[in-house]
């Protein structure tokens, strides 16, 4: 369970996130949406820590992660994230990518890393790519590496940063259809995101972010059909 | 033309036998100038103050005074202030090159690390990476990988501008063609024979840095 309190978020005078609080259940997929500079990355990458909390606390499975004497590595191991550009390390192999971080950081064998890396790569549709360099493979094919490099430290919640938004349009699917199959596993998912026909289909909770708020969270059907706020009604109407 | 190369031609092994003694600075002084280096780039990106303005200091020192002072300053000067402390030529020639290396090399990595993508550090960061090995291990290699023909330039020069030990002494080519010049009195002819030495040096590991770049491109 994801339990947020008031959480805020400046850099220097520019307040970003303006106090969000909410509680997301173990499994529930949650797509975040809101125009841009609404918040949604920020708070996104609140939740692993990359960006600091300025104040406010966030509790993850009873463990207060803002805490100063927190263990950020021990944190960020639990917490997997797909990024908007992939940021797969450009100078190892598809099967390297999945394998650095169980060797390096859960300790894994090597057998081991990539007997997990290979059925990873299995699940992902990409097994015959395992030996080539990233730089070979399409945005797709990319994407799908980067979510089976960060399932390989088999977290409890996967964090997604806009996962389709750099794509060319055709490669939309495959890795949507990736997301979807994970949500079926009972994976706690925070996805942000532009597909609003995606958010509907598979999230369970949409929270649609606006000037740092959390303005409303709904039931996809429910946001979607009858928004309650007159913001996120202006702004289905340009996106739909 | 009033070139003789035929007096000197029994000094040329003599000559050559100080390609051991360039090479042997400018490769020992690359290795201990890039270790230092390495450290020097890490400080100075790090978030510790006073060591980050330590390192800035120390690199504008060396790189705001002339090699060939410093070279002078460590040969003569650490036996004048500490008496019992008596440094030969090419130590000091090593020492001298590697601490100057080390400030030109400190700034080439910082450029390279900073040139790396900073979603490769989060996306490490996100997978629970820890600093030291995410250096290590995905942002170093990358840094590097950019910065060697920056990393080839700086070793060439500091192979050519060894040539500079002569003033303390040390056998290199330079010191050769010099001392065999002022035996047979043909002082052109060894110098010119000198030149095409380091020449050839030069063109030597141009070519070695070409097969290094075209290896780490494999990833490309």
């Amino acid at each position: 369970m994801i339990n947020v309190q008031d959480l805020h978020k400046s850099y220097g005078k520019n307040d970003v996130l303006k106090g969000i609080s909410t509680t997301i259940q173990d499994g529930e997929v949650i797509a975040i949406i809101g125009p841009s500079g609404s918040g949604k990355s920020t708070f996104l990458r609140c939740i692993n820590l990359l960006e600091m909390p300025t104040s406010g606390k966030i509790i993850i499975n009873g463990q207060d992660i803002t805490e100063k004497k927190t263990n950020l590595m021990k944190v960020r191991e639990k917490v997997g994230m797909v990024f908007q550009h992939f940021h797969l390390f450009p100078h190892k192999t598809v099967m390297e990518n999945l394998t650095y971080a169980p060797m390096k950081v859960s300790k894994l064998s090597k057998a081991e890393a990539e007997k997990r890396g290979g059925e990873l790569l299995k699940q992902v549709g990409l097994f015959d790519k395992k030996d080539e360099y990233p730089n070979r493979l399409s945005g797709g094919q990319k994407q799908r590496v980067a979510i089976a490099r960060a399932l390989a430290m088999e977290p409890n919640i996967m964090l997604f940063d806009e996962p389709t938004s750099a794509l060319d349009p055709e490669m939309v699917k495959e890795v949507l259809d990736v997301m979807k199959s994970l949500t079926k596993t009972g994976m706690t998912m925070l996805i942000v995101t532009h597909e609003m026909g995606f958010a509907r289909e598979v999230a369970d909770r949409v929270f649609f972010l606006d000037g740092g708020h959390l303005i409303e969270d709904a039931a996809p059907q429910e946001f979607f059909k009858n928004p309650s706020t007159q913001r996120a009604r202006d702004f289905l109407e340009k996106v739909l | 033309m009033n070139l003789d190369f035929t007096p000197i031609i029994p000094s040329i092994p003599y000559i050559l036998k100080g390609i051991v003694v360039t090479l042997e600075i400018a490769a020992i002084a690359c290795v201990l100038g890039f270790i230092l280096g390495v450290l020097l780039s890490l400080v100075k990106l790090s978030g510790i103050k006073p060591l980050k303005w330590l390192a800035d200091f120390y690199t504008s020192v060396f790189r705001g005074t002339p090699l060939v002072l410093q070279l002078i300053i460590i040969y003569m000067g650490i036996p004048q202030m500490f008496p019992n402390v008596d440094i030969q030529p090419m130590p000091a020639a090593i020492l001298a090159f590697s601490l100057n290396s080390a400030a030109y090399i400190s700034e080439i990595i910082r450029g390279g690390i900073m040139a790396v993508d900073k979603g490769q550090s989060e996306a490490a960061q996100a997978l629970g990476v820890s600093y030291a090995s995410m250096m290590k291990d995905i942002i170093l290699p990358q840094a590097l990988k950019n910065i060697i023909p920056a990393l080839m330039n700086e070793f060439i020069s500091l192979t050519k501008e060894s040539a500079i030990v002569t003033v303390i002494g040390a056998l290199d080519v330079m010191r050769r063609a010099y001392i065999v010049g002022g035996a047979t009195f043909h002082y052109i002819e060894p110098l010119l024979i000198a030149g095409v030495i380091y020449y050839i040096i030069v063109l030597i590991l141009s070519y070695a840095g070409k097969l290094v770049e075209k290896r780490m491109r494999v990833s490309d």
